[in-house]
């Protein structure tokens, strides 16, 4: 698992590349972990090379959801892979998560 | 159609456990989505044995069988430690609004599990916790 990282004045983008489970989490649970996260208005978390997602991996972003809100940061994903969305789907997080399809729409959000 | 995979109790094999798990189903051409969904429940049922059954020890190993028949797949796995790990109670339903409110991180891969696979049951056979996964593939 690989993470990347993009800014602009009010934007953090995230890009995941590889797999996300009970072994990489770790690295992911530490960029969002960083305190100037909460700096920026928006985090965008391109999914497009993001392959598979475990529950590990969906509590990272469930754990951090509350404080990001709390702050008015939006989390927004974009470009998620059918069968990566369907584990989001399983459990609800679709309806109760910001995510849309393309990286412009992701920017207008 | 069987197979059969040994692994140390390390998270960092599993990995090995979902490339061995995709292989298996993938001969079989089937969709994309449900193959992910079979190698999602493997996986979190292995990263519990991993992680809260045996507290990561790589000396201690899991089996991992799979069988397939016509469409039915099943899926045993055997923890080979001595520590019975039978989960007391899988959440069917949890309320995910208040997992996010709470900033929760786990409690959430059983009801994965449950959700995906046909049959969910944890067992005790020669001392050791083995898990049985069943499913019927279209």
């Amino acid at each position: 698992m690989k993470v990347t990282t993009h800014t602009t004045t009010d934007t953090l983008t995230l890009v995941l590349d590889g797999e996300l489970d009970a072994s990489s989490a770790v690295v992911l649970d530490a960029e969002l972990n960083k305190p100037e996260i909460l700096n920026y208005r928006k985090v965008l978390v391109d999914c497009q090379r993001l392959s598979y997602i475990s529950s590990a991996g969906l509590g990272v972003f469930i754990s951090h959801l509350q404080r990001l809100q709390d702050s008015d940061v939006k989390l927004v994903f974009f470009n998620m892979q059918e069968k990566v969305f369907n584990v989001f789907e399983i459990l609800g997080l679709d309806s109760l998560m910001n995510i849309v399809p393309t990286e412009q729409e992701a920017q207008a959000a | 159609m069987t197979s059969h995979l040994r692994i140390a109790c390390s998270r960092h094999n599993l990995q090995q456990v979902r490339d061995f798990v995709r292989s298996f189903l993938m001969a079989g051409h089937r969709n994309d989505v449900i193959v992910n969904q079979v190698v999602l429940a493997v996986d979190e049922v292995v990263a519990n044995f991993i992680i809260h059954a045996n507290g990561e020890d790589a000396n201690q190993f899991l089996d991992l069988m799979l069988a397939l028949t016509e469409h039915r797949l099943d899926i045993e796995i055997e923890d080979q430690g001595h520590t019975i790990f039978i989960p007391s109670s899988v959440a069917p339903n949890p309320d995910m609004r208040e997992y996010i409110r709470q900033g929760r991180r786990g409690g959430m891969g059983m009801a994965l599990v449950s959700r995906i696979m046909d049959q969910v049951e944890f067992f005790e056979r020669d001392a050791h916790t083995v898990c049985h996964l069943s499913k019927t593939l279209g």
